[in-house]
């Protein structure tokens, strides 16, 4: 962090470039406003502005919806599932790379980074193709194996990052003192790394919860939340049930975030940095 | 060391067991990194990469137009037709890759220009409590749901909506027709035009852009920079010999989100813009409703190549280091 005194000795920031920084700012809020504005819109098939008045009957009709509903449990279900296999495979992941240095070492770790690296595109059909060679049509499980596979890589990099600054040493105190392996993963290392396991869990949530490109490979007939979100688009007559559909998923997806930055603030691993 | 556990645990059965197991693993350490390693790369290896894998080898495989069936009988066409001047098909599929080439540099170019502000105001004028603020601000937009924000902005484009409102009441119509009438970025209307489309990029990536670039302003010392105007540099020329070759590699990094993101995107393309395929298109219209799979994967390969290059140059820009 920047010293007391440079910041004391810190002119004021020229206008323009105040203007520019909070210009940015409310050009990256606006649309999020936007969403919020017409879920309580009256008009039922347009976008027309200025809006035409406020109601709130659209969210009663949404939350009467079978189609919402069912979007919102199938979506709920695969980001639990996906989360808690990705925390499982890229926490014994983490463990196992942040000290040793073996052969094959930065093989694997290049490989943990290429779910991110690679467009979703590439994810997708790729096990697309696969499930079509194993004659598996989409399901449930498919979606569940794309999501589960990049979710593993944010958990994977939240946990390595507090892995490297845990010091060896607490685990070989802890086997002095007599503990076994079981109790000083328990008693000394989980303590560690819990934060990061949940932070890194909850951003793993979050993304799967918003997912829409490798799963539109995935889904076959499915609809998680975003999908049926991008098949409401093609319906002009839903507009207002879309609206507040849009709005609910975007509140939905901030708290964890919130939550995720809450976890991680004061060290060193950024929540998000690995999206 | 490990004897040492041996004294303190009463010696029932399962206790010993435990003790045993535990002192094994903490000698054996490969072991104990095979059996952690085990599962993640089970997973990883048989799951994506063999599905990687087993996609490029399809990119190989021929398929029949007549029976819309694949045979795996082995044929180069799949990548003559995206390579091969020569080959019916390489002008309509060269057009897809520089389509979509050319959104990704305009949407990594607007980015950077208008994340660079952003990311100086955050590292340099925002302090203690309000870094956070600040912080939080611009991870919000991030995180928020993906498709919502695409939807909301064909919500903004649309004929009718806030845009068209905007600039109806600044008297503004004639310059938006003039704009919209420019060959390239134009169209008929906001939300069928390049110029919308780009807008809808660069907005949901900018994020991305932000973050890293002011990472890597926030490491540059502050005495640098007053050791520059001491020795008697213009702020301008501060900025240009100290700041950005400074800053450039968070920059980099930033691209390789902006770039990347846009180049695999096919949602966007379709919601916001004039006809004409990506790339992430052309994939998903191959593979569904033609079947066309040995095409599909022949076209993946031209972003997994494209990234792979940017990777290389941005690793020699130092954007690794950044990130």
């Amino acid at each position: 962090m920047r010293s007391d005194t440079a910041s004391g000795m810190q002119p004021a920031a020229p206008l323009w470039l105040r203007g520019l920084a909070w210009g940015g700012l409310l050009f990256l809020h606006f649309p999020l406003v936007v969403v919020c504005l017409y879920a309580f819109n009256t008009e039922a098939s347009a976008f027309s502005f200025p809006l035409q008045g406020f109601t709130l009957h659209w969210f009663e009709a949404a939350l009467a919806r079978e189609d919402v509903l069912q979007a919102i449990w199938l979506s709920l279900k695969v980001a639990s599932g996906a989360t808690l296999l990705a925390l499982l495979l890229g926490g014994l992941a983490a463990a196992a790379l942040y000290r040793r240095n073996f052969l094959g070492r930065d093989a694997i770790t290049v490989m943990l980074s290429l779910p991110i690296a690679l467009p979703g595109i590439v994810t997708g059909i790729a096990l697309l193709s696969t499930f079509k060679l194993a004659e598996v049509d989409p399901n449930f499980w498919t979606i569940l194996i794309g999501h589960a596979t990049f979710c593993m890589v944010v958990v994977y990099n939240n946990v390595i990052a507090r892995f490297r600054r845990m010091p060896y040493s607490l685990v070989e105190a802890s086997m002095d003192l007599g503990a076994d392996s079981l109790q000083t993963f328990r008693h000394v290392v989980l303590p560690q790394i819990a934060t990061a396991l949940l932070a890194g869990g909850v951003l793993a949530f979050a993304l799967s919860f918003d997912e829409i490109i490798v799963t539109t490979f995935t889904a076959g007939h499915e609809k998680t939340l975003p999908i049926w979100l991008l098949n409401q688009l093609g319906r002009p007559r839903d507009v207002p049930i879309t609206n507040v559909v849009a709005m609910l998923v975007m509140l939905l997806t901030m708290g964890p975030i919130l939550l995720a930055w809450k976890l991680t603030q004061g060290t060193e691993a950024v929540a998000g940095s690995g999206k | 060391m490990a004897s040492a556990s041996l004294t303190l645990t009463p010696p029932t059965h399962l206790a010993r067991w435990r003790v045993q197991l535990s002192t094994l693993l903490y000698r054996r350490s490969t072991l104990t990194l095979f059996l952690l390693l085990a599962p993640p790369l089970l997973w990883f290896g048989v799951i994506y990469l063999g599905s990687l894998l087993a996609l490029l080898a399809q990119a190989f495989y021929t398929f029949d137009d007549f029976t819309m069936a694949v045979s795996p009988e082995l044929t180069l066409d799949n990548f003559r037709a995206i390579a091969d001047p020569s080959n019916p098909l390489f002008g309509a599929n060269i057009d897809i890759v520089l389509r979509t080439l050319g959104m990704a540099s305009a949407v990594t170019l607007a980015s950077a220009l208008l994340a660079f502000p952003i990311a100086y105001y955050m590292a340099r004028y925002v302090h203690g409590r309000w870094k956070g603020v600040w912080y939080i601000a611009v991870m919000l937009p991030m995180w928020a749901s993906y498709i919502v924000k695409a939807y909301s902005w064909t919500v903004i484009l649309a004929k009718g909506g806030i845009v068209y409102w905007l600039i109806g009441a600044l008297g503004l119509n004639g310059v938006l027709e003039a704009i919209l009438a420019l060959p390239v970025i134009g169209g008929s209307s906001l939300s069928t035009s390049n110029l919308g489309r780009f807008l809808v990029f660069t907005y949901i990536w900018l994020p991305f852009m932000i973050l890293p670039t002011q990472a890597a302003l926030e490491r540059v010392p502050p005495s640098l920079l007053q050791a520059s105007s001491d020795l008697g540099a213009t702020p301008a020329q501060t900025f240009r010999t100290v700041l950005l070759p400074l800053a450039f590699p968070g920059v980099v990094a930033g691209s390789i989100f902006t770039f990347s993101l846009t180049l695999g995107d096919y949602i966007i393309p379709t919601l916001v813009g004039p006809s004409g395929y990506f790339i992430g298109n052309m994939v998903y219209t191959m593979q569904g409703s033609i079947g066309n799979i040995p095409m599909a994967a022949a076209f993946t390969v031209v972003p997994i190549v494209i990234i792979t290059v940017y990777l290389a140059l941005a690793k020699r820009l130092g954007a690794f280091d950044a990130l």
